[in-house]
């Protein structure tokens, strides 16, 4: 890390860190983290970036995501990586990818698909659109990830 | 082949497979005796026509029906959550036959009941049985279901018999035209499909002039309440009704199909012409029918 983005957003000694955000996506990211409100959390926006000309950027301490939480953040930033740090050192390192079945996170947007009026586990698969889109396994349409809303 | 839910389920083998059976079934060859089964019609949401076509395939192969129309009469309307009632009508029955304005409801019942479900329609969704009587009505009358040309006609956006029967012959190397006004345009998500699957389709706002290169014109009603502004259905609606005088320079094997009821879409003048096909291929949805039962139920 340049020594210029560490005094833009300082540096954790243990928790984690999501970069490479797609600029503008950080508030979205900050809604799905289970955050308790006591935890020390640095937010970065608009920073410039070699892979994406400008990114968005968290980090929290003391914090470990759920794989609920990756794989939502997956879905909103699909080009984020994700590191753990220990004792101010990288333990791991990975580059999200959006999983290709998804249950259980995404609220169907269609008020009329039965996710929507029974207790029920909404279901998602990825489709070779480009752009990405999903679509539910029950009513059948497909939307852009932007048009969906994650669960909390 | 456990259920039928969608036609995004089937293969073009089985798909072709109900069809041999159908063929069989009207022909006389296979009689499928569903003697002591008891198919649960489950129309949670009413229709005359659809219903009586499953009731008539069970009984013409000596099954019985229980019917319920609506929710009326049921404990639905007491509060019972779907579930329970899909649970408790699967004790009773061996195949449940069912129709919901509630896009993947079907879906969902085959998922808690261990009996085979048939989505006789869900909401906008999917309409299977009728496509496979489309496809039927199709093969019987074309010798084929490869390489055609189709004149999709109407109420394109909000029609799930129109979306099914697209996605169903995208698998036949189809050739489309669909046919509607601006606004009933064929939605986007079914020609991304389409175009996925690298399948031909143009777009008219006339029926008049794109009929004569048709092996089929399959049309739906335009609703006047689809309209916001009555005038601009008025406007439109001449476009959308086919006549005799219309039919002068089309195909020998031409044939217009419509899923039915028809209102004034088709001038009563075609009727007697050798191209209307939309009374038989209600009759060929009794076979399909039949079809689609005796293989669930593993009687063919």
């Amino acid at each position: 890390m340049s020594r210029i983005k560490q005094i833009k957003v300082n540096a954790i000694r243990n928790g984690t860190v999501i970069d490479h955000i797609t600029a503008g996506k950080v508030r979205k990211v900050l809604d799905i983290l289970e955050l308790d409100g006591k935890e020390i959390v640095m937010v970065g926006m608009n920073l410039s970036s070699k892979k994406l000309n400008r990114k968005d950027i968290v980090k929290i301490e003391n914090k470990e995501l759920s794989h609920n939480e990756v794989n939502s953040i997956a879905l909103v930033a699909p080009n984020a990586t994700l590191t753990i740090i220990n004792d101010f050192g990288v333990v791991k390192k990975v580059s999200l990818e959006i999983p290709e079945y998804i249950e259980n996170l995404i609220v169907c947007p269609n008020p009329k698909c039965i996710t929507n009026s029974e207790d029920i586990k909404s279901k998602f698969r990825l489709t070779k659109d480009e752009p990405v889109k999903v679509r539910c396994h029950y009513c059948e349409k497909k939307y852009l990830i932007d048009e969906v809303k994650i669960k909390k | 082949m456990k259920n039928l839910i969608s036609m995004r389920d089937l293969s073009k083998k089985e798909i072709l497979h109900l069809m041999n059976i159908a063929s069989k079934i009207e022909e006389g060859k296979i009689v499928p005796d569903m003697q002591r089964k008891l198919a649960a019609l489950l129309f949670f949401e009413p229709s005359t026509r659809t219903m009586f076509s499953f009731d008539t395939a069970m009984k013409r192969m000596n099954g019985d029906t229980i019917i319920m129309s609506g929710t009326g009469q049921t404990s639905v309307k007491k509060g019972e959550t779907f579930a329970d009632t899909l649970q408790t009508i699967a004790q009773y029955s061996d195949i449940i036959i069912m129709r919901s304005s509630i896009e993947g409801s079907a879906r969902f019942a085959s998922e808690i009941v261990d009996i085979p479900v048939v989505n006789a329609g869900d909401g906008a969704n999917q309409h299977p049985t009728q496509a496979l009587l489309d496809l039927y009505s199709i093969v019987k009358t074309q010798g084929t279901l490869e390489n055609l040309s189709i004149g999709l006609a109407g109420d394109l956006r909000f029609g799930r018999t129109v979306h099914s029967l697209a996605q169903a012959m995208a698998l036949f190397n189809v050739k489309f035209k669909f046919i509607s006004p601006s606004f009933l345009k064929m939605p986007q998500y079914i020609k991304d499909d389409l175009k996925l699957q690298g399948v031909k389709f143009e777009e008219y706002e006339n029926m008049e002039g794109n009929i004569d290169d048709l092996d089929i014109l399959y049309v739906t009603r335009v609703q006047k309440e689809r309209f916001a502004d009555p005038e601009d259905y008025e406007k439109v609606k001449g476009s959308y009704i086919l006549e005799k005088t219309m039919l002068s320079n089309v195909k020998e094997n031409f044939k217009v199909m419509h899923p039915l009821p028809r209102v004034d879409e088709i001038h009563t003048d075609v009727d007697n012409t050798e191209f209307a096909y939309y009374f038989p291929q209600a009759k060929n949805g009794v076979y399909t029918r039949q079809a689609i039962i005796s293989t669930l139920l593993g009687e063919v």
